[in-house]
C-alpha cells in the first residue's frame, strides 16, 4: 500500500479529523480531540511511524486570527524508513484537562510531555510523573505562554531531593532503601563526570545501580522564548549556543530551515561551504566527545591527542569567522562572507592533524584490553528500544539502525558524495564511541571531496529582501538603503504557516519546528534536540551496571546541556 | 661549587614580611574549582589542554571538591535553578578564596535577558574578576588568573578575605 492510499484509509476511519499541510507539503493531520489518541495508535501500528520526534504546543493568544481554542498540541513522527515526517495537531480546549498521555506508546513521550506541561501548562492525563522539567519547582506560571513576560525571572532557593521519583522506582522493583541496604547517591549537577549540568540520582546495591532518576534544566536558557522576541537573523547567535561543540552546524540547520520556509535555494558555492563546515563541525564535536569520554576512563593521553587537532580546527574557524567557538557565520540566505584566500591549504593542514590525532588515539585503544573490558557489553540499547526512546544520530546507529538523514532524506548534494554510513551492532558504550571514531574519518572524506569540487560564484542568494545588499548600494541608492533598513529593523519576512526542518547534526536529528505569522520574527520556535531524548533514556539504560560504567555511558551518549535544556 | 656541606646560605637569616612569603606561595599554587556549565566551560577545557597550558601559571591542580579549592572559576550561564548550587559550592570553599566570572553570562547574564537566567553571578557570590567575551578566548582566562595573582599579592594574609558586607540574593 502506498503512502497516499494508507492516508486515505486513515481519513476514512477518523471522520472528525482532516488532512492539512505544512509549508513545503509535509502532511499535518488536524485531529479532533475525540480521535487524537486512537489516531496516534493507528499511525504507530498501521502506518509505520515508530519514531516520535517531538511534542510541543502553540499558544494562539496573540495570533491574528485565533482559532476557537487557545492552545493546540503538535506531535511529530518519522516513519520506519525515516525519509518522511508527519505532524498531528489537535486543539486543547481546556489546558488543565489536557490531553491523554501517549507514554505507553512511545517511551520518548515521557519527558517531552513533561516539558509541554512545564512550558505551557497543558496537562497529560495518565502521565505517571507530570512535573516540571526545565524550570525549577518554585517557579510559578508557564513561561512559553504568550502572556508570560520574557524578563520575569524567579529566584530558586533550594534543590529538589528527587525522592518523589526515586521512591516509586524502588517500589516498582520491589526494593526498599532500608531493608535492602541501598545507598542513594547523588551525581551532579556539579560533578566532574556530569559534563556540565546534568544530575542523576542513583540507588546503589554495592556498586551496582538498581534504579536511577535524572534531573535536567540547570542550563535552561530560554532559547525558545528568546526566539519569539528576535528577528530570524538575530536568532543565529542563539543557535550557536545550543550544541556549542558544533556551533556552526546549528547555524546551518536553522538557516536551512528558514530558507526552506521562504522557498529559496543557495547558490552552489554556498551549499558546498555549508557541507564543508557542517562536516568539520561534526569532526570537532566527535573529537570533544571522545576526548572527554576517554579522559573519564583515565585515558588522559587521548585527551591531548584529540583535543589538540580540535584546537587547530578552531584556528581555521577563527580565521574564517572571527570566533573560535560561537561562530555565528551563517545568515538566512547564505553566510556572512566568502572563504578567505588560501583556505584550502589551512584546512588541508587541519585535516592532516585530525587524521594523525585519531590514528594515534586509536592505536592506543583499539586493541587495548582495559578499554575493551570496560566498554564492551556496557549499557547496550537494542534497536527497538533505541527507536522507542527517540534516539537518533550516532547513538541510534550504534544500535544497528541505519538511519542517517544524509542517506534517508539527502539534502545539499549528500547523495553525490562518496562516504559510508557508520552503523554499530549492539549499541553498547563501545559501539557508541567507536561509531564516532569512524564517523570522523567519513567526514574527513567528505570534506576532501568538497575541497576538490568547490565551485566559484556567489555564496548568498541575490534577493535583497533576504540578504543584505552590498554596502556600496546602501550608501548610493535609495533602494539599497531601504533594503538594508527593512532587513535590520523588521527582519527577513517568512511566509505565514508552519514548518518542520531537520538536519543530521553531530548528535542526531536536530529539528526546528517554526510557526510564522508572516512577520520577520517567528511566532514560535521549537527545537527538536537529540540530547534531550538521549538524556531521558540515560537513567534507564545504566540500571544494572556500576557507577563507573554509568560515567562512561554518559560520555558515550554525548549529552550537551546547551542543546538538551535550551 | 661544593654544596655537600649543607645549605648554601648556611645559618644566615633572611628577613621579610610574612605576607610576602605566604602570598608568594599562594600565588603559584591556586587550586581552581571549575564551575563549568556551558559553552564557556568548553573554552576552559582548551585553557587546561596543552596548547594554552594553565600549569604555566601554577593553576593546573583542578579540584572537583570545593573543600580542596581556593579559586572558583564560574564558566558558563548560571540559571536561577543553578543558583543555590553555586552558592552552596562557594560556601563550602575554605578561606581564603577568590572568584572569577568567565564570560558574559557569568558576569551579567549575557544576551540571555530572560525568565530563566541569573543576571550575573554577583547576585549570589562576590566576584573578584570579570572576564569579557562570549566565550572569552583561553588567553583571556589566563589573564584573569594572572589578575588574581597580582591582586592577592597586595592582600594581608592573616585577615579573613570574605567580604562580610556582601549580601547575596540567596543569603538568608
Ligand atoms: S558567555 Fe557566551 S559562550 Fe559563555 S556561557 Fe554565555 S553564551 Fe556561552
Amino acid at each position: 500500500m502506498d503512502r497516499a492510499e494508507s492516508m486515505d484509509r486513515l481519513l476514512e476511519r477518523f471522520k472528525k479529523s482532516f488532512l492539512s499541510q505544512m509549508i513545503g507539503g509535509t502532511p499535518l493531520l488536524m485531529a479532533h480531540p475525540d480521535e487524537l489518541r486512537e489516531m496516534i495508535v493507528y499511525l504507530k501500528e498501521k502506518m509505520g511511524y515508530p519514531l516520535l520526534l517531538d511534542i510541543t504546543a502553540i499558544d494562539n493568544l496573540l495570533s491574528a486570527h485565533p482559532p476557537a481554542s487557545r492552545f493546540e498540541i503538535v506531535y511529530l513522527f518519522r516513519e520506519s524508513e525515516f525519509g518522511y515526517v508527519i505532524g498531528v495537531k489537535c486543539p486543547v480546549s481546556d489546558a488543565q484537562e489536557g490531553v491523554e498521555s501517549i507514554i505507553d506508546l512511545y517511551g520518548a513521550a515521557d519527558w517531552l510531555e513533561r516539558e509541554v506541561w512545564d512550558q505551557y501548562g497543558i496537562a497529560f492525563r495518565g502521565h505517571p510523573m507530570l512535573k516540571r522539567i526545565l524550570n525549577h519547582e518554585e517557579f510559578v506560571g508557564h513561561p512559553l505562554r504568550k502572556d508570560y513576560e520574557i524578563t520575569k525571572g524567579q529566584y530558586c532557593t533550594k534543590t529538589q531531593d528527587l525522592q518523589d521519583e526515586m521512591k516509586p522506582l524502588l517500589e516498582a522493583r520491589g526494593l526498599d532503601e532500608e531493608r535492602d541496604h541501598l545507598m542513594i547517591l547523588n551525581l551532579g549537577p556539579s560533578h566532574p563526570a556530569s559534563h556540565g549540568t546534568i544530575r542523576t540520582l542513583v540507588a546503589l546495591d554495592g556498586e551496582k545501580i538498581v534504579a536511577g532518576a535524572g534531573e535536567i534544566g540547570y542550563l535552561h536558557r530560554g532559547f525558545e522564548k528568546s526566539c519569539e522576541n528576535h528577528t530570524y537573523n538575530q536568532i543565529i547567535p542563539y543557535t550557536d549556543r545550543l550544541n556549542y561543540c558544533s556551533a556552526l552546524m546549528n547555524n546551518i540547520a536553522f538557516a536551512k530551515t528558514v530558507e526552506e520556509m521562504i522557498g529559496i535555494e543557495l547558490p552552489e558555492r554556498g551549499v558546498y561551504i555549508r557541507v564543508l563546515l557542517a562536516e568539520l563541525s561534526r569532526v570537532i564535536d566527535h573529537l570533544v566527545c571522545l576526548a572527554a569520554g576517554l579522559l573519564d576512563m583515565g585515558g588522559q593521553t587521548n585527551y591531548w591527542y584529540l583535543f589538540n587537532p580540535r584546537n587547530d580546527a578552531y584556528d581555521f574557524l577563527s580565521k574564517l569567522t572571527g570566533a573560535r567557538l560561537t561562530n555565528s557565520y551563517m545568515r538566512i540566505g547564505g553566510m556572512a562572507y566568502d572563504l578567505y584566500e588560501g583556505w584550502e591549504s589551512d584546512l588541508d593542514a587541519v585535516l592532516g592533524k585530525v587524521d594523525k590525532g585519531v590514528a594515534e588515539s586509536l592505536q592506543m585503544i583499539e586493541h587495548n584490553r582495559i578499554f575493551q573490558d570496560r566498554l564492551l557489553g556496557v549499557s547496550p540499547v537494542s534497536a527497538q528500544k533505541a527507536i522507542d526512546f527517540g534516539f537518533t544520530g550516532p547513538n541510534l546507529r550504534a544500535s544497528g539502525v541505519p538511519y542517517d538523514m544524509r542517506f534517508a532524506a539527502p539534502y545539499y548534494h549528500y547523495d553525490t558524495f562518496d562516504f559510508d554510513m557508520v552503523v554499530g551492532s549492539v549499541g553498547d558504550t563501545y559501539d557508541r564511541l567507536m561509531v564516532r571514531f569512524e564517523e570522523i574519518l567519513q567526514s574527513l572524506k567528505i570534506i576532501r571531496q568538497v575541497i576538490k569540487r568547490m565551485p566559484d560564484g556567489a555564496v548568498c542568494v541575490a534577493d535583497h529582501a533576504v540578504t543584505l545588499p552590498p554596502k556600496s548600494s546602501v550608501y548610493t541608492s535609495i533602494e539599497g538603503m531601504m533594503n538594508q533598513f527593512k532587513l535590520i529593523y523588521e527582519g527577513v519576512k517568512v511566509p505565514k504557516g508552519e514548518y518542520y526542518g531537520a538536519f543530521e547534526a553531530a548528535n542526531g536529528e536536530l529539528g526546528f519546528y517554526i510557526v510564522s505569522d508572516g512577520s520577520g520574527t517567528p511566532y514560535k520556535v521549537k527545537v527538536r534536540a537529540p540530547s534531550f531524548v538521549h538524556m531521558a533514556a540515560y537513567p534507564k539504560i545504566i540500571e544494572g551496571y556500576q557507577v563507573g560504567d554509568a560515567i562512561l555511558t554518559l560520555g558515550s551518549l554525548n549529552i550537551i546541556a546547551g542543546e538538551m535544556d535550551r | 661549587m661544593d654544596v655537600s656541606g649543607g645549605h648554601l646560605l648556611g645559618d644566615s637569616v633572611i628577613t621579610t614580611k610574612i605576607d610576602a612569603v605566604i602570598n608568594w606561595g599562594r600565588e603559584a599554587s591556586l587550586w581552581p574549582f571549575v564551575f563549568g556549565t556551558a559553552c564557556c566551560a568548553i573554552e576552559f577545557m582548551a585553557t587546561a589542554a596543552s596548547r594554552y597550558d594553565i600549569s604555566r601559571f601554577g593553576a593546573e591542580v583542578l579540584r572537583f571538591s570545593p573543600r580542596h579549592a581556593d579559586l572558583l572559576v564560574v564558566a558558563g550561564t548560571v540559571s536561577y535553578k543553578q543558583a543555590p548550587i553555586l552558592k552552596q559550592i562557594y560556601d563550602q570553599m575554605p578561606e581564603p578564596k577568590w572568584v572569577i566570572a568567565v564570560g558574559a553570562c557569568a558576569s551579567s547574564g549575557g544576551f540571555y535577558d530572560n525568565y530563566t537566567t541569573l543576571q550575573g553571578i554577583d547576585e549570589i557570590v562576590p566576584v573578584d574578576i570579570y572576564v569579557a567575551g562570549c566565550p572569552p578566548r583561553p588567553e583571556a582566562i589566563l589573564d584573569a588568573i594572572i589578575g588574581i595573582q597580582k591582586q592577592l599579592k597586595k592582600e594581608p594574609t592573616l585577615q579573613l578575605r570574605s567580604n562580610l558586607e556582601f549580601k547575596g540574593k540567596l543569603d538568608g
